[in-house]
């Protein structure tokens, strides 16, 4: 177990909580640790750190090693600890917020989950609506597991439950595109498009 | 010449750090009318006072300006300071220069600025000042305490012994509250029966306390010294004179089945009931809901095997009218209703309690004879998770404090439970263990130590059922945040220690009786620290959990110190009231009457004035006489809140103290 | 009542089933439901991971397409229902919000025509309707409710009844004739997206909500969205193989049901498109037997269409439909 100083911490903590109750409006600051969201959390038999650990990461502006948690990425979003916090702390948008954060910095700690969501918003972007066969596609290969769930294709297909060819129109296609490009112009990202993430078949 | 005298208070640093005081006293020297100026760490000290005094002496000084904190705090206090220096307590005037000005600013200059303009008013106001004498009304030597539990037996105890005669009103069928119902207290372990029991045996046989059982206060009228209050005795179909107490009636009546309130529902009672074996006064009443007689019109059964011919199911509501110098508000608290809980099953799962009840379950008089068994099924539970703060430190389900006897009883009840359940577990969920009481952290480290509770730090998420009949689980999904390990319990029952909270009705109750109350619908204390017991209302005086919660040590310590300000009161023959009062210019007064349901404290009436028209008027003769109809303030009543002073479109009244010249002088001084 | 139809992009895939069935249905309750032409992803569970105000803006395009009808959105999927929501409460509450959104997808947005979920559509029209249409009540079926996270949270903005122990599906369920158990977990999390992209952690989660609808006695589970189901469907086969014991919980959509118990053909409602086939369940309770009715002639039908009828395609309204007793 490593040792910590915080002498020189708090005033970091001290941004991360402003920052987060302004990009995210969720204040660590009301956090008494009481752990009601990681007693709830349907995921944290997964996490490394519990959600309540990561407030506390944050209430004492260690940064580097709250930016470092898996859980971040595997919060499923239920809104569960949200729902049940009794300070109002609302630890599913911390959680959303330092992911969407840490990704942004371009540190992904779970990858196949990172690259199933830039796979589906690729798709997104380039046509507006999603098509479930290319985005199971190019997330398995992406994952490098190219079989996995292709048991359940056959069925679906039969059923039409997984369509063959995508559907849209092109004036979703159009908009979408355009939001794409407005909002890149906006944050000076680059359209999914460019990013990389895998390939769309 | 009017000369007036600036003191400016440095409150320690309370409000030196943000005010320069000494420029402000230097500043104050140059303001019309002032003769003397100074400044001082702590004005309200003996130092401080003196230095007001000799300053009243040496320079001739007839009036005086103190800034310092709120006149709530001290104005008292620097009244009584000039009275002794020769000056009419009314010749002076506080600025508020801490709560209005150091304590909410932080920039020096700007807040010496504003500390400057404050002082400038109260020395504009000051100069107008003119000297009120005081008046002196009568008290009525009787006191009223209202509610029945340990804090109002308790005051009541107190002020009965000192020769005053007290009647209690309790609204239930007897005294004892909810400490009646409690089975032991901490840190002791005593019986809570066996120390309360034998204060209601006192009360009842005490030649100064009359016992008003099964009755409410309807209505508060008056003021200290003279209150008018209304009382609503209940009809309990039962001449409590005639009955015996045999309880005949109640071993008969046929409807038995009703949950008892004083069981917390776990047991039941009849329709004729006495709440408790030890109730006092022992006689039952009629529970005219559940009453097959009322019901049905027929059985009377109770009537019939009644030997002192006391049902009389005529009975009606009756109300009295008492006056009292004094009054003890001691109404209690309830519990929050965990049914609101929906992660803890919305109080559908029977196994899952509040304190309370496990108090009932736990109580050798009660509905288990003192056996632990869990409600729904009657087994022994084995494995018993106790979860805090439910409802308290809760901002989103309930409210934002802390419950304070809580962590205590918990404590208490995990102890027993591994006391007398062999093979039994306890685990409570804690956030924080608080034990601010003498001997308090050494119960709660004898639970741990010596008998083995767990405690898990963690606020449970929720608990869901599984399975059924005897192997019902509660399955209580928690987490223990030192380890940072979700935690589950297979328990059988479930213990949650639920907020104190105030009755359902205080809100309109202090509404009704005219005292205040916070967020939380607690009655408010006069001052937080100085004045814990009395409320704003001159004579009303608070004691026990109405006004926040506490345990029993410190209901009884209050109810002490209620007692011994309303005794203080009652001790005198007449008290000295304030001289702030409204006042009719009569010449101004047309008679409209908008004044009158205006005035909260339904202070002021018409009365008529006879005067001699002189000269020559259109309307009639001249030199006759004429009756016409002006507003008079009865000055016992008037609180001096100047809500019909703002009414009068005449102008005609005035609120001495504040008067509408003051007023515009402190305006006028700012420009 | 009229709607702007959002079916959202699993609604032509995966969720097909829904699709059909919600469209069979709604005519027979008086809902008109019109396809919002050229409705795009609301982004669903991505967007919001990646970027706040971009997974605003993406639902709020197809609410401002509504609001130019001025129609409120009829919204099948969980998912696309949060996320328009929370679109909407964002548009609410923030005027800044509210200009960024519009710069973004270049047209206002007031969100003036509340966004709906299809539940909350059926539940407006009224049970007693519902009940008054119902031919073969759903007898003996005993249901669990599935409201998942996206029906019942976040708290803030989802105007859930009741989000420990909501009661919305209960009552329709109710009102078919069914029997509604009582269980633990209606709105524990059946993992999103985690199921597909990492099994390892979505497998434990969808396996718990399996194991306590079994223990509640349920014959199958009934839910909302086409993201649970998928998840609940799809996955239990491999979860009762991994637990030695198989699953055998039939998971419908409520809209299945209703069609059910209005006598709708089994294929209209896609009832033979779930892994875990659901037929011999219905059989077992003799629910898949259409009841005939007699038709009065030349009166165009407003009660469900006759067992004979032979068309596959959903039809928005069975006024339209000729056919009777061929």
């Amino acid at each position: 177990m490593n040792t910590v100083n915080i002498t020189s911490t708090l005033a970091e903590a001290q941004r991360i909580r402003q920052d987060l109750k302004t990009k995210y409006d969720a204040d660590v600051g009301k956090c008494y640790q009481c752990g009601k969201c990681s007693a709830g959390c349907p995921v944290a038999f997964a996490m490394d750190t519990p959600p309540h650990k990561v407030i506390q990461l944050a209430k004492l502006g260690l940064y580097d090693e709250m930016m470092e948690c898996h859980s971040t990425w595997l919060c499923a979003t239920c809104h569960t600890c949200s729902a049940r916090c009794p300070r109002e702390v609302h630890p599913s948008r911390i959680m959303e917020g330092l992911r969407i954060e840490a990704r942004n910095q371009g540190s992904v700690k779970v990858r196949p989950l990172d690259i199933f969501h830039t796979k589906f918003m690729k798709l997104v972007g380039k046509r507006g609506r999603v098509y479930e066969m290319a985005l199971m596609l190019g997330y398995n290969l992406s994952v490098g597991r190219p079989l996995k769930d292709a048991g359940f294709a056959p069925k679906m297909i039969l059923n039409k439950k997984l369509s063959l060819f995508p559907h849209t129109t092109s004036k979703a296609r159009k908009e979408v595109r355009k939001i794409h490009e407005r909002y890149n112009r906006m944050s000076n990202t680059p359209h999914p498009d460019q990013t990389s993430g895998g390939d769309t078949p | 010449m009017k000369k007036v005298g600036v003191f400016v208070c440095h409150c320690g640093t309370n409000i030196s750090q943000t005010v320069h005081c000494e420029k402000l006293a230097e500043a104050a020297k140059t303001l019309p009318g002032v003769a003397f100026s100074t400044e001082y760490k702590y004005m309200c000290s003996d130092p401080g006072q003196t230095m007001i005094k000799e300053a009243i002496a040496e320079h001739g000084l007839d009036r005086v300006v103190v800034a310092a904190c709120s006149p709530r705090m001290h104005e008292t206090t620097f009244r009584k300071c000039i009275d002794s220096g020769g000056l009419n307590p009314y010749m002076l005037e506080i600025a508020n220069i801490r709560e209005q000005c150091s304590w909410v600013h932080s920039d020096k200059d700007k807040a010496t600025a504003k500390a400057g303009d404050l002082v400038n008013m109260a020395v504009a106001k000051v100069l107008k000042n003119e000297q009120l004498p005081s008046s002196f009304i009568p008290v009525h030597k009787r006191a009223l305490v209202i509610g029945g539990g340990i804090a109002g037996i308790q005051a009541a105890l107190d002020i009965a012994d000192t020769g005053y005669h007290v009647d209690l009103v309790e609204r239930e069928p007897s005294i004892g509250g909810k400490m009646a119902q409690i089975d032991k207290t901490f840190p002791t372990m005593d019986c809570s029966a066996c120390i309360l029991t034998p204060k209601m045996v006192d009360a009842s046989q005490h030649p100064n306390i009359t016992i008003i059982p099964y009755s409410e206060v309807e209505k508060v009228d008056g003021y200290v010294g003279n209150f008018d209050v209304t009382i609503r005795r209940k009809a309990s179909y039962v001449d409590s004179v005639k009955c015996t107490g045999c309880g005949l009636c109640s071993e008969k009546c046929p409807s038995k089945k009703i949950p008892s309130e004083f069981e917390c529902n776990l047991g039941t009672r009849p329709a004729i009931y006495s709440p408790f074996p030890q109730a006092i006064p022992n006689k039952p009443v009629i529970d005219r809901e559940n009453c097959r007689y009322f019901k049905t019109g027929k059985c009377k059964i109770c009537a019939r095997v009644c030997t002192a011919d006391a049902v009389n199911f005529e009975d009606q509501d009756e109300m009295v009218q008492i006056r009292y110098g004094a009054i003890v508000v001691a109404t209690g608290y309830t519990l929050y209703d965990h049914s609101q809980y929906g992660e803890y099953g919305y109080g559908h799962y029977k196994d899952v309690i509040s304190g309370l009840e496990f108090e009932r379950l736990v109580n050798a008089s009660g509905p288990t004879m003192g056996k632990i068994k869990r409600p729904s099924d009657n087994t022994e539970p084995k494995n018993v998770v106790f979860i805090k703060c439910v409802g308290s430190r809760d901002k989103a389900r309930g409210h934002d404090y802390c419950s304070r006897a809580c962590c205590m009883y918990t404590a208490k009840h995990a102890t027993m439970v591994r006391d007398k359940i062999k093979d039994s577990q306890a685990i409570i969920f804690y956030m924080d263990i608080r034990t601010p009481g003498k001997n308090y952290e050494e119960f709660y480290l004898r639970g741990v130590e010596e008998y083995g509770v767990t405690y898990v730090r963690g606020r449970v998420s929720r608990i869901y059922e599984e399975g059924e009949g005897e192997n019902r689980k509660l399955i209580v999904q928690g987490e223990d945040t030192l380890l940072g390990k979700q935690v589950f319990v297979d328990a059988d029952m479930v213990v949650l220690a639920t907020a104190m909270e105030p009755q359902p009705d205080a809100a309109g109750f202090a509404r009704k009786i005219g005292i205040s109350y916070d967020q939380n619908n607690f009655f408010s204390e006069a001052h937080p620290k100085l004045r814990p017991v009395e409320t704003l209302s001159a004579g009303i005086y608070l004691a026990g959990a109405c006004q926040g919660p506490k345990d029993i040590p410190d209901t009884v310590a209050q109810a002490g110190a209620a007692a011994a300000k309303v005794v203080a009161l009652l001790s005198k023959d007449e008290m000295e009231t304030e001289p702030i009062v409204a006042k009719v210019d009569t010449d101004r007064c047309s008679g409209c009457g908008f004044c009158i349901p205006i005035c909260p404290y339904k202070a002021i009436s018409f009365t008529d004035l006879t005067e001699r028209v002189h000269g020559s008027v259109a309307w009639g003769p001249t030199g006759k006489e004429v009756k016409r109809q002006v507003a008079n303030v009865n000055n016992g009543l008037c609180q001096g809140c100047g809500a019909c002073t703002v009414n009068c479109r005449a102008g005609a009244l005035d609120l001495l103290g504040f008067t509408n010249e003051q007023i515009l002088a402190e305006v006028d001084s700012l420009w | 009542m009229k709607y702007a139809y959002y079916p959202g992009c699993s609604l032509s895939g995966t969720g097909l089933e829904y699709n059909i069935s919600t469209q069979a249905v709604a005519p027979l309750l008086g809902i008109e439901l019109c396809e919002l032409p050229d409705w795009s992803c609301c982004g669903a569970s991505s967007a919001h991971l990646q970027d706040h105000t971009l997974a605003l803006a993406l639902p709020a395009r197809n609410a401002a397409l509504g609001e130019e009808q001025g129609l409120s959105l009829a919204i099948p999927c969980a998912a696309c229902l949060s996320r328009s929501k929370a679109a909407e409460h964002a548009v609410k509450t923030s005027e800044d919000m509210r200009a960024q959104i519009e710069s973004l997808i270049d047209r206002p947005y007031q969100a003036t025509y509340p966004v709906k979920s299809i539940l909350e559509i059926f539940i407006d029209a009224g049970l007693d309707t519902l009940k008054e249409n119902i031919i073969k009540p759903l007898t003996g079926l005993k249901v669990a409710s599935y409201y998942g996270c996206l029906q019942a949270r976040p708290t803030d903005f989802m105007d859930v009844d009741d989000p420990e122990n909501p009661q919305t599906i209960d009552t329709i369920v109710a009102a078919l004739g069914a029997e509604p158990v009582s269980w633990s977990h209606k709105t524990e999390c059946c993992g999103n997206s985690h199921p597909i992209a990492y099994p390892e952690v979505g497998g434990p989660l969808v396996n718990r909500i399996l194991e306590q609808a079994e223990k509640s006695g349920a014959d199958c589970i009934v839910c909302a969205c086409p993201m649970c189901l998928g998840n609940l469907d799809m996955r239990q086969k491999a979860l009762g193989k991994k637990r030695g014991r198989p699953f055998n919980l039939p998971v419908f959509y409520f809209t299945q049901l209703m069609g059910l118990a209005l006598n709708l053909r089994p294929k209209k409602l896609g009832l033979k498109k779930h892994f875990i086939s659901p037929i011999p369940l219905l059989s077992k309770k003799d629910l898949l037997k259409r009841i005939k009715i007699k038709k009065v002639k030349n009166k165009p039908a407003d009660t469900p269409v006759p067992a004979s009828e032979s068309t596959e395609t959903p039809t928005p309204n069975p006024d339209n439909k000729k056919g009777g007793p061929a």
